[in-house]
Parts: C-alpha cells; structure tokens; sequence
C-alpha cells in the first residue's frame, strides 16, 4: 500500500499523469487550472518529460495532436474557456482517431464568466463542442484520489478505443487538498502503437493521420466504424457509484463537486428517515444509463443536482425515459450549493410522499 | 540508354489533383527531391496544411499529418517535441501561414523549432476560389475584392520573410520563385538547406516560394508566370532575409 500524501487536486491530476507514463505536457495559463501547468513545468524536466508553454489553447491542443500522431502519450490541461478553444482541435483529434487526454478544471461561464467552480461545460464535455459526429470519454472525479485513479484510466482507454478522453473536474476539487495514494506505475510498458506517423524507416508503407475525406461515402463509413466504438464503450465502459439507493424512493443524480454536497444531503435526509440515495456518475460519456434505467425500476422520483442550469439532467431524463419524474436543483455561476439546500429540495419532493 | 530522367522517391505514384499551370507540382518536386538526397524518407514525417495542399498526404510517400487550418506549425513542434531523431516538415500555403496560422506561425519561428517550413505564396486562397489573401497584392482583383484590394479598408499584404527575420529563433528566412529554370535550381537549394539545418540541429528554417495560380488569377499559365515576375517578385524580392549558416562565417 503506497504511503499517502496530502495534494492539491491540480497537482495531484498532475502527478497521476507523469506516473501514468504521460512525457509531453502543452499548455496555457488560465484560472483555476494554474497548479497543474506549474506542477508540471517543475516535474517533467525531471523525468526528461517535455513541457512547454504554448501561444494559444489553439497551438496547445495541436501540439497534442502532434505528439499523439507521433505515439506518444501527451496531455493538455485547460479550464472552461480555454477548452472552448481547444474544441477546434478535440474535434480533429477525434476525427483523426488519436489518443489525448484533455482536463478541464471548470470555472463560471458562458464568455470570460468567473473563477469559482461551476459545472456548466457538461453539454460542452459529451455531447460535443467541437463540430462534427464525435465523443470523447468523460471521466467525472469526485476526490482528489479518484482524480488520480481515472487519470490513468483516461490514458489507458484513449490508447484502447483510439479516442481523446476528458477529466471533467472543477474548480473546487482543483483547489482542495485530500490525502492521496499515488500508484507505483512509473516504468509500466504502454501499448505499441502501431498506426503512428513516426517515420517509416523504409520498412512499410506510409501512415496518414488525417481527418479528411472528400468522398461522402468515405466519411460515412469512417464515422460509422467509429460509432461501432462507441457503442462497445457504451455498453462495457459505463462507471457509476450507487449509493443507499437500494430502497430509495428518491435518487439524487450528481457528479464531481456537487455529489459531494448531494451525498451529505442524503446522508442527513436518512437520519430524518427519508428513503434518499444517490446515484454518482463516474462517466458522463458514457452516461451510466443503465445504473439509472435499474433505480428507476423502483424510485419513485429523481433529482438532478448540478452546478449548472441543468444540463445532466437532460441525460438522467432520457434514462429514465418518462417512467417516474425527474426534478432539477442547480446553483451556478461559481456557486456551491450547500447540502441544506439541496436537502429542502429532498424535502420538498417527498413531501406529500414520505 | 540509360534512365535520364526519374520521378523522385519520396513521391507516391497518386495523380495528382493540382490544376495545370500550377507550381505546386515543381515545388512537391523540390522537396522530394531534398528528401531523396539527404536520403531522410524513411524518417520524415510531413505535416499537410489545410488548403490547396492538404492533399499532400497522398502525394509524399513519408508519414504524414493533416494539421486544422493554420495550425501546422504547432502540430509539427508536437511531432518534432515526440521524435526529435525524426525530420519534421510543414507545407503551408499563404492563407493558412500568413492569415489564421500567424500565431502559430510566429511563436514556433521564435522558439526556434527545429522544423523545416515550405511557405507556398500565389497570393490568393485557391483551395475556396480564389478569395483575398494576407498577401494579395494592393489592388488585386480577387473574389472578395472584386474592386482590387483597397489597401484603405483592407490593408497591406504581409512579407512574411521579411517579419520572420527579425526573430532570433529563426536558422533562415529565404524567398526563392520556381519560375524559371535558375530560379527552380535556386529553390532546390534553398529548400534542401532548410532540411540540412534541422539535420543540424539550427532551427526554424522557412522557404517562401513565389508560386502561380493560373485558375484563380483568371491568366493562361504563362501568362501567370508572366504575372507572377512583372508584380509579385517587385512587391515580395527573392534573397535571404537571414541564414545563421552565414553568420557563422
């Protein structure tokens, strides 16, 4: 059992990354991701890593397309804006089928928005952003530890499904500090990436990375073959925490930050004798339908706490599909709810149902 | 007889898509050729600019990646970061250099990214019809600027040799044209000195390469180059604007 040590999310993130055997780090500054950039600008020099600060979130996440047609095992961290900017280049990355983890530790939007935690980029995060027919993986922590633990998950399903992944935290767990187990990875084998435009030495035909199909048909069977993908992940890759919701006739639906909060909202809703549970995320894309679609057998209502006007909650809907109600709480703009809000919100439901 | 007259290795046998009268065909030419004889095929990796030339992929037998407009210069740095021991080329034409890739145009030339840049300039965006560049000539007549460019309301055109020189990151800055014979032998080396540097270890290195567009000009290709002498060549001269390699000496 690794000793454990007390770090700040940010670094934390970080560190996973270079244990996870990530070399290449491209970044820029922005709030409140800053820690990272300046962790790894201490550590990869270190580890004969490369971090360089790059012009743009644009140049940035063209870097990381760069090293990853190279093969190597590259990351890019960002907060809300700047993963605006990044977007152009995740759509690429997905379109040219290459591996890249992207972290975004979200702050207040739309526009220039605010600093504090908010988790309004979700819509942005699985259902898109950049253009085109195309998801990544989004893996939701909820400590600093699991921010550690789906670093490495993140890399390893990249290189597995040939897609860029998305740590989608916050400012809050960015900036909050938690003891972590660090895992003794460093100098674990990554897989061979045989499709690499890394110089063909005379010894097989060229590699194409591309994204470019000019025959309709071509692309149509390019993105089919990707959505073939995407439906094996869906079905294998589904994470989800489900907790006290075995008996619960109402189920919180939360991730990140605000399950936090929604987890001491049910914690305090069962000492008052309310039959509340929690259903946490882990994946937003792929969004764990089926831990949803299995409470919804027996709850008789859910609620969707977010940090947000409400954008996971159109994803708990539809797995719900129409069987029981799906109620919303949501504070945005930087601020956390606290867990006696949500709790009057519980109350409120239950109400005339207890 | 003996064979006299060879297509270079480094070129795929894929017909090429480019109009006739185009230059991108003699400059593809050049850089294969450089390729071949530095004898760096089998570890080049080129990177496609989106554009008339993004089809390059196909016509390069090396690897190749297709870079998001404007951003090869970035996705060549990520490339060259990964495998240094590798050679690292873009082929970029004006829009995507000079228009929406000037950031990253810029701040790979001033770390000194030891790349090679092929900067193709015909003064046009031929690839979407034949729209206003960031170096059209003053009062060139182009789809947008269908009254010639007014230099009043859209500017003057950019001497990206010229602004790249000023930067210390940069091994050489050189305008050659393929319009002629000598000129076309004069490019060759300039764009084999530009592979030469990075095997070195010197650096960015551009060739900017004065090329025609006879389709989008709306001139017969002779009359393209004729046009390409008598107004790009005064507005953008040939020469080398820096060479580390000289100031060595």
């Amino acid at each position: 059992m690794p000793e454990k040590v007390l770090m700040k999310g940010n670094e934390a993130l970080a560190e996973a990354a270079i244990q996870a055997g990530c070399r290449f780090f491209f970044g820029y500054p922005i709030t409140p991701q800053t820690e990272l950039a300046a962790y790894m600008s201490k550590r990869m020099p270190k580890v004969d890593g490369t971090y360089l600060q790059a012009e743009s979130e644009v140049a940035a996440i063209n870097m990381v397309l760069g090293a990853s047609a190279a093969g190597a095992r590259v990351m890019t961290s960002s907060s809300s804006p700047g993963v605006s900017l990044k977007s152009e280049g995740i759509s690429y990355i997905a379109g040219s089928d290459l591996p890249a983890v992207i972290i975004n530790v979200q702050r207040g939007g739309p526009g220039l928005g605010g600093i504090q935690p908010a988790q309004s980029d979700y819509w942005q995060a699985t259902k898109g952003g950049g253009h085109g027919d195309y998801h990544m993986m989004v893996f939701a922590p909820s400590t600093v530890q699991e921010m550690v633990d789906l670093v490495s998950d993140a890399f390893d399903l990249g290189d597995k499904y040939r897609m860029p992944a998305m740590i989608l935290a916050d400012g809050m767990l960015g900036q909050m500090m938690e003891p972590v187990a660090l895992p003794e990875s460093e100098g674990k084998a990554l897989p061979e990436k045989e499709w690499a435009a890394n110089g063909h030495q005379n010894k097989r035909e060229h590699h194409i990375i591309n994204s470019l199909y000019l025959q309709p048909q071509k692309l149509e069977e390019k993105i089919r073959e990707r959505y073939e993908r995407y439906h094996v992940i869906e079905e294998k890759e589904q994470r989800a925490e489900c907790y006290r919701t075995e008996d619960a006739d109402l189920v919180l639906v939360a991730y990140g930050a605000s399950s936090r909060i929604a987890r001491s909202a049910v914690n305090k809703a069962r000492e008052m004798g309310l039959k509340v549970g929690l259903i946490r995320p882990i994946t937003l894309w792929p969004f764990p339908t089926k831990a949803i679609a299995k409470a919804a057998k027996t709850a008789k209502a859910f609620l969707a706490v977010e940090m947000s006007m409400g954008q996971m909650v159109d994803d708990v809907k539809l797995a719900v599909q129409c069987s029981v109600p799906v109620h919303f709480y949501g504070r945005t703009g930087g601020i956390i709810p606290t867990p006696g809000e949500v709790l009057e919100q519980i109350e409120k439901i239950l109400g005339g149902d207890r | 007889m003996g064979i006299v007259f060879e297509k270079p290795k480094a070129i795929t046998d894929v017909p090429m898509h480019y109009c006739p009268g185009c230059t991108h065909g003699i400059i593809h030419r050049l850089v294969a050729e450089a390729i071949d004889e530095l004898g760096v095929e089998g570890r080049a990796v080129g990177v496609a600019s989106v554009g008339c030339s993004v089809m390059s992929y196909d016509y390069f037998g090396c690897d190749m990646v297709q870079a998001p407009h404007g951003r090869a210069p970035a996705v060549a740095t990520g490339l060259k970061r990964a495998i240094p021991e590798n050679v690292v080329f873009t082929y970029q034409g004006d829009g995507d250099l000079a228009a929406i890739g000037t950031a990253e145009t810029v701040h790979a030339a001033t770390r000194g990214e030891n790349i090679t840049v092929i900067f193709v300039n015909n003064a046009i965006y031929g690839m979407t019809g034949g729209q206003m560049a960031p170096t059209s000539l003053p009062g060139q007549v182009t789809q947008t600027t269908p009254y010639g460019r007014d230099i009043k309301t859209a500017g003057y055109p950019i001497r990206v040799c010229e602004m790249l020189a000023t930067l210390d990151g940069v091994a050489l800055a050189q305008r050659v044209t393929v319009d002629s014979v000598r000129h076309i032998a004069e490019a060759k080396k300039a764009i084999k000195k530009a592979f030469q540097n990075q095997l070195e270890g010197r650096g960015y290195s551009i060739v900017e390469v004065l090329s025609t567009c006879p389709t989008n000009w709306g001139l017969s290709p002779v009359e393209a180059l004729d046009w390409l002498r008598s107004n790009m060549m005064p507005y953008y001269p040939l020469g080398v604007y820096k060479d580390v390699t000289k100031e060595e000496v």
